[in-house]
């Protein structure tokens, strides 16, 4: 079973790459136990879209 | 191509180019002079565009350059040394707790669409990107604000790719934590 630590990683990794089988298993299954890791999951991919807003944002907004 | 069109079509990326330049340099008017630079740069050596990687990916390598040559002209070499960084200031043990478990357990976030048209969310973000390492920060900047894939990091930032994913595994995870104390934590949103 794989650590919150360890799922951590793969929950960044599956950001950039494509996981492997047995990744993905692993990922999965620590997922359908861990609320705290699918919290984690959930929010890195709110970062990403946060991170696309950001110069959308100030496009317009600081003109001092 | 026509001028104007090279123009309209380099003007796209400057919001981008701007952001992290900011987010880099944490001086908006240096940033804006050497976001200017490369433009004339940009368009003196429009030819040098090979076609290979993206115009942003472009632009952001020659901004990186002009980054780079600040710093050299102000004496201070930013390390981007991502190895000697591995046990530094930058690790994220204190996260977790030596069997793996969060330290602080991740709560769940309330609303988060709602920051996404908060002005005082994205001022909450740039402070916690400013506290990353200069290497997971600019890892990071690359690979969600300029869209570079792993592979264009790592040769940008000359790391290799497991170090690449390392470096953003940690920017992440730093992020959430700071983004989660900062402001979906606090009161102050409401």
């Amino acid at each position: 079973m794989l650590s919150c630590r360890e799922v951590s990683a793969l929950l960044s990794d599956q950001l950039d790459r494509r996981l492997s089988l047995k990744e993905r298993i692993g990922l999965r299954l620590h997922l359908a136990m861990c609320r705290a890791c699918g919290r984690v999951e959930v929010q890195l991919r709110f970062l990403r879209e946060a991170m696309c807003e950001l110069p959308k944002r100030h496009r317009g907004a600081k003109r001092s | 191509m026509p001028a104007p069109q090279i123009l309209a079509e380099l003007e796209e990326h400057r919001p981008y180019l701007l952001k992290f330049a900011a987010l880099q340099l944490r001086q908006r008017e240096l940033a804006e002079d050497l976001v200017q630079e490369v433009f004339l740069s940009a368009l003196k050596g429009a030819d040098g565009f090979s076609g290979r990687s993206s115009v942003r990916t472009w632009l952001t390598s020659i901004l990186l350059n002009k980054i780079a040559d600040h710093h050299r002209k102000a004496g201070r070499e930013v390390s981007m040394d991502a190895l000697a960084e591995a046990d530094g200031e930058d690790g994220i043990d204190a996260l977790f707790r030596r069997n793996g478990y969060y330290a602080n357990m991740p709560q769940a976030w309330r609303n988060p669409e709602d920051s996404l048209t908060d002005q005082r969310f994205y001022e909450a973000l740039e402070a916690c990107v400013a506290r990353l390492s200069a290497a997971a920060g600019r890892a990071f900047l690359l690979r969600e604000l300029m869209g570079f894939s792993v592979e264009e990091i790592c040769k940008e930032l000359q790391v290799s790719t497991s170090n690449c994913h390392v470096l953003l595994h940690r920017a992440r995870l730093r992020l959430r934590a700071c983004l989660e104390e900062r402001w979906f934590a606090t009161e102050r949103r409401k």
